[in-house]
């Protein structure tokens, strides 16, 4: 079971799939006073940042 | 809690006894494989060899020279806060755990390009271009990568650009940004060439590609709208369905459908520009993100999967260590050994590109400073590990159908018996059975002049699947191999093509503000068409060149390529100059210097080499002369070929000039700024962001030792993390 949740746990970090979590996370402990965005809220300012700026793919 | 790396030891000392043996044993092994490889003639040796040679290289560099250029040169300083510490906002700033960011920068600087340059290279056989990718790695390659990483996380992950124009000038800053977005446009069609000599005339690979739109559309419509984040999950499905997507492509070469996917290079040329145009308009989340996480996941399956392929297969090359193409007459591309095995491998050795993304997301999420060890330095190891296994892949091939795969069209005529009398003139051997016999194995209609190196690097992939994991799926994993380097290629044509708008945007919103605008729609269309006009117009005519397109452009995207690794390692040379380390500059001016030998000397030979097959303008000469005669020279067909030709080595040989002109540029600018640092006794201020002292604590290597395991747990760290409390006033600073 370990080594599987071990793979779980860096594919959701490697395709960024906690950066949700790792986001709560941030505004609860350093910004209490900020609303938290629901998930599907976030994941939609996450892509429209990503919109302006995709990020150079080397060949 | 970091004084011991701050304070670095010479190698070994103090634990001498099994480690040194251990290292003495690496170094042992390396040289027996290295003495294989170069000195064993006139006999097949086996491709272990060639990987023995490279990881034992690979471990001695990583363990000595990096150490080297990590503490002494670059003087990592663990105790100083990184960006990703210091700006921590959870989305682009923030630390990430070190083998994460390994796997993501890796999953950036590797694409198809380590795959591609070995497979031509090896016309000239295995040993020089293996000799180039190894050694040029480990003097070159890496240390630009992490050179450049370290230099930008100590300017909160400033871009390469925005890093030249403040530490070298303007004039070597705008030289630096023609350089990117020249780049760019090259790539973009030398890349996506690659994906239409591939996908010609044949439905299973393009019919399987062409479900590649569907499958991510409904991957991003999945994330969007019915599971929100879920990206793991969905880029399994991706996968899944991308596998039954090959299969289909099988049934479908049987099935009436066949001849609706039969494409022309021609056609295909406008199936890709009209996708790249779309790409770069449509939002990412619909078509760009889902196929970068397909991508993604495709690469790392591959290469694992390549590894254990030519382990387990144990394959022996047949392509010989040299060729008598070291001279330069090749058919697969023309020049000497010197310089253009350097310009022609140049992912996987040393790649200017790689620049951009050591400054771009990677510095920005970094944990420790001395972690861009094993990040910058250790990630292009492992793509150089794949250029190794590309030109193993390559070398397996019998050498006829090597050359009759990779020569071009007009050279090898147009029968199987033309290419087979072609080959047999270049000195090797293949009967037209034979080459019909490789095309039914991996149910093509033909491998003849089949160039750009996916087909070679699939057929070379297949046997040694087949020979690793069983017969009778040869045509499966050819088409899979062809699948997924498509897929890198279009990954790269999308973000690419978005890119380069971007910069198009900036550039000519200084002009026109309007047109600066992100969300105008007019702007966004027409500098979108423009960039996607400009690696379409070099596209179409690499399609058509009756001279052969490969052989034509690749030399100026190595050049290209080249010219950024000169702007990058300037930079790195000028910031060592700056920062006072003068007595170390020899770590990046050597490259330096070597690359822009290499990239200068195959410049100025595309441009006044009198021999028309290497000089683009003695080419032109030739064409144009015979032209006013109302000559037709072979290959070309006919009088519009002629002309073709004639604006082809205008155009190239002009883009070939105005690549060594920014060389000199960029080059001369940062030299200015090194003789001023020296009269001003050898320091210059710089950007750099002041010291601010860290608390977080994380393991600088892949594995933590048991000096970093105490000191984890004296924070009570878990999994490779851990924090100093609030009031830990933690080691002095430095």
């Amino acid at each position: 079971m370990r080594p599987l949740r071990a793979v779980l746990w860096y594919l959701r970090e490697l395709t960024d799939e906690s950066a949700y979590e790792r986001y709560v996370e941030h505004v609860r402990t350093h910004h209490p006073d900020r609303p938290v965005p629901s998930r599907r809220e976030f994941e939609r300012q996450r892509m429209a940042a990503k919109d302006t700026n995709p990020g150079v793919r080397c060949c | 809690m970091t004084t011991e790396r701050t304070t670095p030891s010479p190698a070994g000392t103090g634990r001498r006894g099994p480690s040194t043996l251990i290292w003495i044993a690496v170094s042992v092994f390396a040289a027996v494989c290295w003495g294989v490889v170069a000195l064993i003639r006139d006999e097949e040796i086996n491709a272990i060899w060639l990987l023995g040679a490279a990881i034992g290289s690979y471990a001695i560099a990583y363990r000595f020279y990096s150490r080297f250029i990590a503490h002494r040169v670059l003087e990592v300083d663990d105790t100083r806060a990184t960006p990703a510490e210091r700006l921590n906002n959870a989305v682009d700033f923030h630390p990430t755990d070190r083998r994460v960011l390994f796997g993501h920068h890796f999953a950036a600087i590797a694409g198809a390009g380590p795959l591609v340059g070995p497979v031509l290279a090896a016309q000239m056989g295995y040993l020089p271009g293996t000799i180039w990718i190894i050694v040029g790695v480990i003097f070159a390659g890496a240390v630009q990568d992490m050179v450049i990483l370290f230099f930008s996380m100590r300017r909160n992950g400033k871009s390469l650009g925005q890093m030249v124009r403040d530490e070298v000038g303007l004039v070597g800053g705008i030289a630096a940004l023609v350089a990117v977005f020249t780049i760019m446009i090259i790539l973009l069609a030398v890349l996506a060439l690659v994906v239409v000599n591939a996908l010609a005339n044949s439905p299973w690979g393009t019919f399987s590609l062409a479900l590649t739109i569907p499958i991510a559309l409904f991957m991003g419509f999945y994330m969007r709208v019915l599971r929100p984040g879920a990206v793991v999950e969905t880029s399994l499905i991706g996968v899944a369905l991308l596998l039954l997507a090959i299969v289909a492509g099988g049934w479908v070469q049987e099935s009436s459908w066949a001849d609706a996917f039969t494409l022309s290079p021609t056609t295909l040329v406008w199936c890709l520009v009209i996708y790249g145009f779309l790409a770069s308009v449509l939002p990412v989340w619909m078509l760009l993100a889902p196929r970068d996480y397909l991508s993604t996941f495709m690469k790392i399956g591959t290469i694992v999967l390549l590894a254990v392929g030519v382990l387990v297969a144990a394959p022996k090359l047949k392509i010989p260590a040299t060729t008598q193409f070291t001279d330069g007459t090749g058919p697969v591309f023309s020049g000497a050994l010197f310089p253009f095995v350097f310009i022609t491998i140049a992912c996987g050795a040393l790649s200017g590109f790689h620049s951009l993304i050591a400054s771009g997301t990677t510095p920005k999420m970094i944990e420790k400073e001395s972690q861009v060890r094993m990040i910058g330095y250790g990630a292009m190891l492992m793509e150089s590990f794949v250029a190794v296994m590309a030109m193993i892949a390559a070398c397996v091939l019998d050498p006829g159908l090597y050359f009759a795969m990779n020569s071009p069209a007009g050279f090898l005529g147009d029968s199987l018996q033309s290419a087979s009398e072609a080959v047999a003139g270049l000195g090797f051997a293949i009967t037209p059975d034979q080459l019909q016999a490789a095309a039914a194995e991996v149910e093509e209609q033909t491998l003849v002049a089949r160039t750009g190196g996916a087909p070679t690097l699939a057929v070379g992939m297949s046997q040694i699947f087949s020979s690793a994991f069983g017969d009778g799926l040869t045509a499966f994993f050819y088409h899979f191999a062809i699948m997924f380097e498509a897929l890198f290629i279009l990954t790269t044509v999308d973000a690419g093509t978005r890119v380069g708008r971007f910069m198009l945007q900036d550039t000519l919103g200084n002009v026109w503000k309007p047109i600066g605008r992100v969300s105008w729609a007019p702007g966004v269309w027409l500098t979108s068409a423009l960039v996607v006009g400009g690696w379409g117009y070099f596209l179409y005519t690499g399609v058509t060149n009756p001279l052969g397109g490969i052989n034509q452009l690749f030399p100026l995207f190595g050049i290209a390529n080249q010219l950024l690794a000169a702007v990058a390692l300037s930079l790195a040379t000028t910031l060592l100059i700056k920062h006072g380390k003068i007595r170390w500059v020899w770590v990046t001016a050597v490259p330096l210097a070597w690359d822009a030998v290499v990239t200068l000397t195959a410049a100025y030979q595309k441009v006044f080499s009198s021999d028309p097959r290497i000089g683009f303008f003695s080419q032109r000469d030739r064409f144009q002369e015979a032209l006013d005669q109302g000559e037709v020279i072979a290959p070309a067909k006919n009088l519009g070929d002629m002309e073709q030709v004639v604006t082809n080595s205008t155009i190239d040989g002009l883009l070939a000039a105005l690549y060594a002109v920014l060389i000199i540029i960029v080059i001369a600018s940062s030299a200015v700024v090194w003789l001023r640092a020296i009269r001003a006794g050898g320091a210059l201020p710089t950007t750099e962001i002041p010291y601010r002292r860290s608390r977080i604590v994380a393991p600088a290597g892949l594995w933590a030792t048991a000096e970093e395991k105490r000191q984890l747990a004296a924070v009570g760290g878990h999994d490779g993390y851990g924090e100093l409390p609030p009031d830990d006033e933690g080691t002095a600073p430095r």
